[in-house]
């Protein structure tokens, strides 16, 4: 068997691997996934939430305005907004709430998103410590769900949200709603694992003797929200997933500006992977021994799967050139006859069409857990057709920078 | 802080599970192979069976059989095997079974020669047919292109009977073949036979075309689709004057 096939059996059987253990987990935990919680707080930690923001004249009011409308007692909530140093008219939107007693205002010069957050976080002194992207909206239950979640369980030391993009408009934010539901499933298992390895933007919420003992965020290559988590399993710290807590977030509208995102994550999990490659192995529970692995395996399987198409697709044009030349380029009459005969019944497509059914029973789940009850079959099959050809480009770019050490942007 | 209880069971369980699915899927790829052999197999000996019978009636028969022997189906079907073989062999599944296969077609297609020259020395009909030895292997550089054209010249006259050797097939009956057409060497591969000449070498398009067999073909085409053509004219116009007639019955 060539070497390249026997490659393709390893990527598939770790890929399936995962995708088997992933349902196994759902299959033990989904009486307690979609048992009916009481969400009656009787205690009100104080809370304060980080709106750091540049740039965001479009978005920021609503932002802050769905912080506002949480149902949560006014006194012990406290919006955190830091300006890092925005060129637009976002110090115009925020005038608005310069009056709100629970607003807090900053302004700073522009050094970067964690400069940001740590601003923040030197001027808080509150039970609880979370952050909001300014692009991103609470629903109104959000913060009693999550401090359910803190209240019940004493070790839980983070918690994060359910995020489900907003309104999409555009085909390349179609493609990341359906994406999110399976990242929706997915989280929600990692949580009952214990291996959740990002505390993302939207609606993370921490105790605050998380930067007590482990310091303020870090630059962390433009991946802060990931480097923390990390950062949290190395001290054998706490982060669960609250799904019934929902934040909407709006995608980059275009497949370009989704590129840059995506490129900015990728590159960031690659380099904070290696920063933190002591976390591999068998004592960090199912993070070090499953969860990275599979997530460097995911990444090397979809450029070995590219490559070998983008070769095999070479290879068929550079025959097809060469008959052509043979005949003079005197096309012949097409004639099409479907024939059974010649169906790829590999066993690599079958094991692929396994892998297909699997991930639709994802995407499902995750849209049931996030309580949508919008039309999935089309964007799915627009997911699967575009991401195929999308997603290769981000993370093949990734690995290009990593490889000469070069650096990823924000804007 | 986290207690990190291993749940071996679990992981076992998964990779139970996997390993599965992969045998499994392996289990079903052989099965449809193997069904896509059978089916190779069944088409083989179909048309065995039909040249047997048609080499007999033409014994049986003697001269007064040109009219009774009709094999113009042998062309696609013999075709349509072969291309399937080809396919199966790129698949690489079953390699020693696809050779034996391959063997046997081989055979099928050496009969059909014979029998086709048989017919075009009795009949005093013109032989359409064509003899190409090739190799697949990385002596002949040509091959490939030589293939293309052939398929092309094959779709474009479907009576055109393409008998295609591989030189390295290990069957006596090639050999033997190969010993009376003085191919002694893969070196001079691709190797046409057109009415009893020998082209060593690749061979253009449009080199073929000038010969007479291809011209002959091509006389043949045209005449096909001039009379095609006059055929549905003459009926576009009986159903003009049927409508004509029509029209001035209803006016009277």
């Amino acid at each position: 068997m060539p070497v390249t096939e026997i490659l393709m059996y390893i990527f598939l059987f770790a890929t399936l691997f995962f995708q088997v253990f992933i349902l196994l987990t759902f299959l033990d935990t989904r009486k307690d996934l979609f048992k009916k919680r009481n969400f009656n707080i009787s205690k009100f930690p104080s809370v304060s939430i980080m709106v750091p923001c540049f740039n965001e004249e479009k978005t920021l009011a609503g932002t802050i305005n769905s912080l506002l409308a949480l149902d949560y007692p006014k006194e012990k909530l406290a919006i955190i907004v830091i300006d890092d140093g925005s060129t637009d008219s976002t110090p115009d939107v925020l005038t608005q709430f310069a009056t709100n007693p629970q607003v807090k205002l900053y302004k700073k010069e522009n050094g970067g998103k964690y400069t940001a957050l740590n601003f923040g976080l030197e001027r808080i002194t509150s039970d609880l410590v979370g952050c909001l992207d300014a692009d991103s909206f609470v629903e109104r239950d959000a913060l009693k769900i999550v401090v359910s979640y803190f209240l019940n369980d004493k070790s839980v030391d983070a918690v994060t949200p359910s995020i489900i993009i907003r309104e999409p408009k555009s085909i390349i934010q179609k493609i990341q709603r359906a994406e999110y539901y399976g990242s929706i499933f997915l989280r929600k298992m990692l949580s009952y694992l214990g291996a959740i390895y990002v505390t993302p933007g939207p609606f993370s919420i921490f105790r605050r003797k998380v930067f007590t003992d482990l310091g303020n965020y870090e630059h962390a290559y433009n991946t802060e929200d990931f480097e923390l988590a990390l950062r949290m399993h190395n001290n054998s710290m706490k982060i669960v997933n609250a799904h019934e807590a929902r934040v909407t977030t709006i995608g980059p509208y275009s497949a370009r500006a989704l590129h840059k995102q995506r490129l900015r994550w990728t590159f960031g999990f690659l380099k904070n992977i290696i920063d933190y490659k002591h976390l591999f192995g068998t004592h960090n529970g199912a993070l070090g021994v499953l969860v990275l692995p599979s997530g460097i395996i995911a990444l090397l399987t979809i450029i070995f799967f590219v490559s070998v198409s983008l070769y095999n697709i070479t290879i068929l044009s550079i025959n097809k050139i060469i008959a052509l030349q043979a005949v003079n380029w005197k096309l012949s009459s097409p004639s099409f006859s479907f024939d059974l005969f010649y169906l790829n019944t590999d066993a690599s497509l079958i094991i692929g069409i396994v892998l297909i059914f699997m991930t639709i029973v994802a995407f499902t789940y995750g849209r049931k857990i996030a309580d949508q009850k919008n039309l999935l079959i089309g964007e799915f099959i627009l997911f699967a057709v575009l991401y195929v050809f999308v997603a290769p480009l981000w993370i093949i770019h990734s690995f290009y920078n990593l490889l000469l050490a070069k650096s990823t942007h924000w804007r | 802080m986290n207690n990190y209880n291993y749940d071996w069971k679990k992981y076992l369980t998964a990779l139970l599970i996997t390993a599965f699915i992969f045998v499994t899927s392996i289990a079903i790829s052989n099965h449809f192979s193997n069904q896509k052999l059978e089916t190779l197999r069944l088409i083989g000996d179909s048309i065995s069976i039909d040249i047997l019978s048609s080499d007999t009636q033409f014994d049986l028969l003697e001269a007064s059989s040109c009219e009774a022997v009709d094999n113009s189906t042998f062309s696609k079907e013999l075709n349509a095997l072969g291309e399937r073989l080809s396919f199966a062999e790129k698949q690489r599944s079953n390699t020693e079974e696809v050779q034996l296969l391959k063997k046997q077609y081989t055979l099928l297609l050496i009969k059909d020669y014979i029998l086709m020259k048989k017919i075009s020395t009795r009949c005093e009909v013109e032989p359409i047919f064509v003899l190409y030895f090739y190799s697949n292997l990385d002596d002949c550089s040509d091959c490939t292109r030589q293939g293309h054209v052939l398929t092309f010249l094959r779709e474009k006259y479907p009576q055109l009977r393409v008998y295609s050797f591989d030189y390295h097939l290990e069957l006596p009956a090639l050999s033997t073949l190969l010993s009376i057409s003085g191919i002694t060497t893969a070196d001079i591969l691709p190797v046409l036979i057109i009415d009893d000449e020998q082209y060593k070498g690749f061979m253009e398009l449009n080199d073929l075309e000038t010969l007479p067999l291809f011209k002959e073909l091509e006389a043949q085409r045209i005449a096909e689709e001039e009379a095609e053509a006059e055929e549905e004219a003459n009926a576009n116009s009986s159903d003009a004057s049927d409508t004509n007639e029509n029209n001035s019955n209803e006016i009277e």
